[in-house]
C-alpha cells in the first residue's frame, strides 16, 4: 500500500509582503472603498433594496420598526378567526383544529344556535375559542385541519413580547380582531349559508340517516 | 497678560481635546459601520415634543457620557483603593498634557492684526505676540517623550490595583508594550532632530516651511514613528493589553463609570495627540505648500506668483490647515484600527525590538551620513554645528 502524500509548501512571502507596509496600504484601499461606498449610500439614501437585489453590495440593514420586510405569503404568524359576511365567526365548532393541535393549545366550547335561527341544526358555533399562544408551536396544523377556512395564520404578526402570561391567552374577541395580510378579516374562499339555493347541502335533520 | 493667554489656550485645547474624544467615539462607530456595510448606532434620540433628533448617531456619545456619570462606581474588594482611583487620572492627564508643546498655528502678532500684509516669520518679534502653543519649552519634543512615558504608569497601576488576574496580565502587557515601543518612538525622531537641528516643534515647522516636509527627508522615520505611536495608544493592531479574547478587557476590566470613561477617552485623546505630533514633525505643521508667512509664494516652473495676505488670514489659514491635517491623520489611524487584525504578543515584541529598533538606529546612521554628504565632511575632524 502506497501512501499518497500531498506536499503543502510554505507560503513564499516576498520582502514586500514581509515589510507589511504595502499590504497595509492594499487593506486600507479595500476598507476605504467600502467606507466611501457605504457613506455615499447612506447620504444619498440609495441603500440596495434586498427584495429586488438580494445579493447586492452595500448596506443591507433594514431599520426594523420603521421599515419592515414583507413576510412570505405562507409565513405562519399569529392566528386569526375569519369572519362571515355578517361579522360572526366562520368557525362551526367542529373541534378539528383542537384535535389536530399537537400542543393542545386550542380550547373550544361549542354551542348550538338559538331556537329559530336557520343555522340551528345545520352547524354549531364556538361560544368560547381560546388559544394559548405560549403553548402554540406555530406548526399550522390547525389551519390545515379546518374544513371551513375559519382559522388562519396569515396575519403577518409575530407574537408580541408581553410581560405576563395571561396576556398570551387569546380569546375569541381577540382572535377575531386580527386582520390578514391582505387587509381583510374574511377568507377568499366562498361560503354557502343555509338556504343557499345553489348549494343546498345536507342538514343533520334532513340527512336521511 | 501671559497668564491670561496661557489659561485661555489651556482651556481651549483641553476643551477641544475632551470633546474630540466624544466626537471620535461617534466617528469610530460610524466609520467602522460604513466600512463593514453596516449602519452603525442611530437609535439614541433627543425627544423634543414629537421630534426625535438623532443627529446621525451623535446623540449616542451624549448618552454614553450620561450613562458613565450615573453608573454605579463599583470598586473591587481587596484592591488598593488609592491606586485604583489614581490610575485613570494618571492615564488621562498625560495624554492631555502632551499637547502643551505642540504648535497649532502661526504666531499671531497683535499689532499687525489689521494690517493687509503679514510680517516675515523670523523678523518680527516686537509688540504683543501670541504664539499658537501653550508652552515654549527648551526641551521641546523631549517633553513629549517624558510625559508619554508617564502614561504607562496609569495602565500598570490600574492592572495592579484591581486585584484581578486578568487586569494584572493586561497591566503587565501594557507596560511591556509601551516601554518597548517608547524606545523605537524616541529613536525614530532622532534623525529628524539631526536634520532640523532643533528639538523645538516650532523650529521644525519653520524648517519645513523653508525646505520641504519632513516626510520627504525622513520617510522611514515617518513609518517607524507612526507605527510606534499607534502602539503607544494601545489600539487595535497593538491591543494585546486589552485583548478581549484573552484577558477580558485587560487592565481596565474592573473599572466602571467615569473611571472607565477616562481610560477610553484617554485612548482617543492619544490618537489626536499622536496625529498632531506626526503633523508637526513630518507633515509641515500648519504649513500649506507654497504658502509662506506672508502669503502665497510660488516661484517654480518660471511662474512667479506673490500674493500677500492680511495677517489674520495667514493665521486663520494656518490654524485650519493644522486642524485638517490632524483630522486626516486621525481618520487614517481609525481606518488602520478597523482594517488590521490584532498582532500576537510575541509578534508585537518582535516588531518592537527586532525590527523597529534596529531600523530606527539605521535611520539615525543614514541620516548622519546624508547630512555629512550634503554639508561636506569637516576638514579637521572638528565637528562644528
Amino acid at each position: 500500500m502506497t501512501a499518497t502524500t500531498k506536499v503543502i509548501r510554505k507560503p513564499q512571502r516576498t520582502m514586500a509582503d514581509q515589510s507589511y507596509v504595502i499590504e497595509l496600504v492594499k487593506g486600507l484601499g479595500v476598507t476605504l472603498k467600502h467606507f466611501f461606498k457605504g457613506t455615499r449610500q447612506m447620504v444619498t439614501g440609495t441603500t440596495p433594496d434586498l427584495e429586488k437585489h438580494p445579493y447586492a453590495d452595500g448596506i443591507a440593514t433594514v431599520q426594523y420598526p420603521e421599515e419592515k420586510r414583507p413576510y412570505a405569503q405562507r409565513w405562519r404568524g399569529v392566528h386569526r378567526l375569519t369572519h362571515r359576511d355578517d361579522g360572526s365567526p366562520r368557525c362551526v365548532a367542529c373541534l378539528c383544529c383542537s384535535t389536530a393541535c399537537p400542543a393542545q393549545c386550542i380550547y373550544i366550547k361549542p354551542a348550538e344556535y338559538a331556537e329559530g335561527d336557520k343555522r340551528r341544526g345545520y352547524e354549531r358555533y364556538p361560544e368560547e375559542f381560546v388559544i394559548d399562544e405560549l403553548r402554540c408551536i406555530f406548526c399550522g396544523f390547525c389551519v390545515e385541519a379546518c374544513p371551513c377556512d375559519a382559522i388562519r395564520m396569515d396575519t403577518g404578526y409575530h407574537m408580541t413580547a408581553l410581560d405576563d402570561r395571561a396576556s398570551f391567552i387569546y380569546d375569541k374577541a381577540q382572535l377575531m380582531s386580527h386582520v390578514g395580510q391582505d387587509g381583510t378579516q374574511k377568507s377568499a374562499n366562498p361560503r354557502h349559508e343555509p338556504g343557499d339555493p345553489t348549494h343546498p347541502g345536507v342538514t343533520r335533520l334532513h340527512g336521511g340517516h | 497678560m501671559f497668564w491670561i493667554q496661557a489659561f485661555v489656550k489651556i482651556a481651549l485645547i483641553v476643551g477641544v481635546l475632551v470633546n474630540m474624544a466624544a466626537i471620535l467615539l461617534w466617528v469610530e462607530r460610524k466609520q467602522s459601520a460604513m466600512m463593514q456595510d453596516r449602519i452603525g448606532p442611530n437609535r439614541a434620540a433627543i425627544v423634543v415634543g414629537s421630534m426625535r433628533i438623532r443627529a446621525a448617531g451623535l446623540v449616542h456619545s451624549i448618552a454614553d457620557g450620561i450613562k458613565m456619570i450615573w453608573k454605579e462606581d463599583w470598586e473591587p474588594t481587596g484592591g488598593d483603593k488609592l491606586l485604583y482611583r489614581l490610575a485613570p487620572i494618571i492615564a488621562l492627564v498625560p495624554a492631555l498634557c502632551l499637547f502643551a508643546v505642540i504648535p497649532f498655528g502661526p504666531t499671531l502678532h497683535v499689532s499687525h492684526l489689521r494690517d493687509l500684509w503679514s510680517p516675515e516669520w523670523a523678523t518680527e518679534t516686537a509688540g504683543t505676540v501670541i504664539p499658537m502653543r501653550i508652552a515654549t519649552l527648551d526641551v521641546g519634543l523631549l517633553y513629549v517623550f517624558a510625559v508619554a512615558g508617564a502614561g504607562v504608569i496609569g495602565a500598570a497601576l490600574a492592572g495592579w490595583s484591581s486585584n484581578n488576574k486578568f487586569s494584572l496580565l493586561g497591566g503587565l502587557r501594557a507596560s511591556s508594550q509601551m516601554v518597548s515601543y517608547e524606545v523605537a518612538m524616541g529613536l525614530s525622531l532622532v534623525g529628524s532632530f539631526m536634520i532640523y537641528q532643533s528639538v523645538q516643534p516650532t523650529d521644525m515647522v519653520n524648517w519645513q516651511m523653508q525646505h520641504c516636509w519632513g516626510i520627504f527627508v525622513q520617510p522611514l522615520a515617518f513609518i517607524l514613528f507612526a507605527t510606534s505611536a499607534i502602539a503607544e495608544t494601545k489600539r487595535v493592531p497593538f491591543d494585546v493589553p486589552e485583548g478581549e479574547s484573552e484577558v477580558v478587557a485587560g487592565y481596565f476590566t474592573e473599572y466602571a463609570g467615569l473611571k472607565f470613561g477616562m481610560f477610553a477617552s484617554g485612548e482617543l485623546v492619544e490618537v489626536c495627540t499622536s496625529s498632531a505630533l506626526l503633523v508637526v514633525v513630518f507633515l509641515g505643521g500648519w504649513q500649506l505648500p507654497f504658502v509662506q508667512n506672508t502669503g502665497l509664494e510660488f516661484h517654480y516652473l518660471g511662474i512667479d506668483v506673490s500674493w500677500h495676505w492680511a495677517h489674520i488670514v495667514v493665521v486663520l489659514v494656518g490654524l485650519l490647515t493644522f486642524i485638517v491635517k490632524v483630522l486626516v491623520l486621525v481618520f487614517l489611524q481609525l481606518q488602520i484600527r478597523w482594517t488590521l487584525p490584532r498582532f500576537r504578543y510575541d509578534q508585537i515584541m518582535m516588531l518592537g525590538w527586532k525590527i523597529l529598533l534596529p531600523l530606527a538606529l539605521l535611520n539615525v546612521l543614514l541620516t548622519g551620513f546624508g547630512i555629512l554628504f550634503i554639508n561636506g565632511f569637516p576638514a579637521t575632524g572638528a565637528m562644528t554645528p
